[in-house]
């Protein structure tokens, strides 16, 4: 779902430097039985590994439910699943942990989104 | 080039507060009172308000509420924590209205404002003949915790303007879409969330639709698509509950759509005006 060249993309937008700045967070991505966890360093998105894990420990977690969360990432996805609140929403999107990083940085998550949406992940 | 809107201020009390509110306007001819949505100000109308086969018929005034834009909160703002209700959003309305002496205006609202344009018709229509509820409904269900919008470790401006921003089609523009958000990132601090007391907890409208009686004040509702706060099935809801009411589903506009794409909202409003002119006649 994403790889280097995608993570470099997204490390190099300039947008996203801005809105991520001195963000600091371990995601946990969940997308059915599928997970990812994302290390954030100030801003940069430093290591992803796919799981399944064992004991994975992280700050936040956003858990989606594969269907919609296809229609999400769809070049053209339709009214009221083409945003992370909209998905929150219809309840088929949770976010779940110490979500301060992500209120505080909500910006930068909906633009690496977008970011890997444009790149086809 | 110099722009038509002129923007002048006004002192008026309000539930017998002085405020110093501050309004745009531009236009002659049928007197059209347009609110702008929770958490940000005037600015959104400066496309309708530039719109010269608008402003040809109509006399477009936008205020800013108390605490919002270049509006004052009243002396001793510091000491409490601002809310909005049905009651003061109504009386501040009213008191503007007075004061620029407008004889039975039309009002255009969006969001709080395509909420309060309810009451206006349900409880006022003896002083406002036409209302157009922009992503209007008399309910919203709350769908995430307003509390993130006003803490001092979150930044105000930043996520208010985040949590927003989904909120429109991602078809607009690119730059009228960030102009919207940069409205939200200059709201006060607590102003938003203030706002939303009224739109998803006291505002909730649903008891009052009966009252609505269109032969008396007219009610156009017109909603965009890609809106998942005010869904389009909540505006069809609204309307259906008023007899008379006309409502229109915008495709590829979402909350915003006067400033988010004013030239795709144009083709939806121009209409509805003509009708709106019809009233007036």
């Amino acid at each position: 779902m994403i790889d280097p060249t995608m993570i470099a993309a997204i490390n190099a937008d300039p947008a996203l430097r801005r809105w991520g700045r001195l963000m600091d967070a371990d995601v946990l991505l969940e997308v059915g039985d599928r997970s990812w966890r994302w290390v954030v360093r100030d801003g940069m998105i430093a290591a992803v590994t796919e799981g399944p894990f064992i004991m994975p420990s992280w700050t936040m977690a956003l858990r989606a439910e594969p269907q919609a969360w296809a229609v999400f990432m769809r070049p053209d996805p339709t009214p009221g699943f083409h945003d992370l609140m909209a998905l929150i929403r219809r309840g088929v999107l949770r976010a779940e942990g110490d979500l301060r990083p992500f209120m505080q940085h909500l910006f930068w998550f909906k633009g690496v989104f977008d970011t890997l949406r444009a790149q086809g992940a | 080039m110099i722009e038509d809107i002129v923007g002048r201020y006004m002192r008026v009390d309000i539930d017998g507060v002085p405020h110093r509110i501050y309004y745009e306007e531009a236009g002659e001819g049928i007197p059209l009172l347009c609110l702008h949505t929770a958490g940000s100000d005037t600015r959104q109308y400066r496309g309708l308000l530039s719109d010269a086969e608008v402003t040809c018929r109509f006399r477009c005034i936008s205020f800013d509420l108390p605490w919002h834009g270049k509006s004052s909160p009243p002396s001793g703002w510091w000491r409490q924590d601002y809310q909005l209700t049905t009651a003061s959003y109504v009386a501040a309305i009213r008191a503007v209205t007075r004061a620029l002496k407008l004889d039975r205006p039309a009002v255009l609202g969006c969001s709080i404002g395509g909420r309060i344009v309810l009451d206006l018709a349900a409880r006022h229509s003896s002083e406002f003949r036409a209302v157009i509820g922009l992503q209007s409904s008399a309910h919203v269900v709350p769908y995430y915790d307003v509390g993130w919008t006003h803490r001092p470790d979150v930044h105000g401006g930043e996520v208010c303007a985040a949590i927003v921003s989904g909120l429109m089609a991602p078809q607009s523009p690119e730059d009228e879409r960030w102009e919207t958000l940069w409205h939200y990132m200059q709201g006060g601090p607590g102003v938003f969330r203030g706002d939303l007391h009224f739109y998803k907890a006291e505002g909730d409208l649903r008891g009052e639709l009966h009252l609505i009686d269109t032969e008396k004040c007219h009610v156009w509702l017109l909603t965009g698509d890609y809106d998942y706060s005010c869904t389009p099935e909540a505006t069809l809801e609204t309307a259906a509950a008023i007899p008379g009411a006309s409502a229109v589903i915008m495709e590829r506009l979402g909350h915003f759509p006067m400033s988010e794409n004013y030239e795709l909202f144009r083709s939806h409003i121009l209409p509805v005006l003509a009708d709106v002119a019809l009233v007036f006649v």
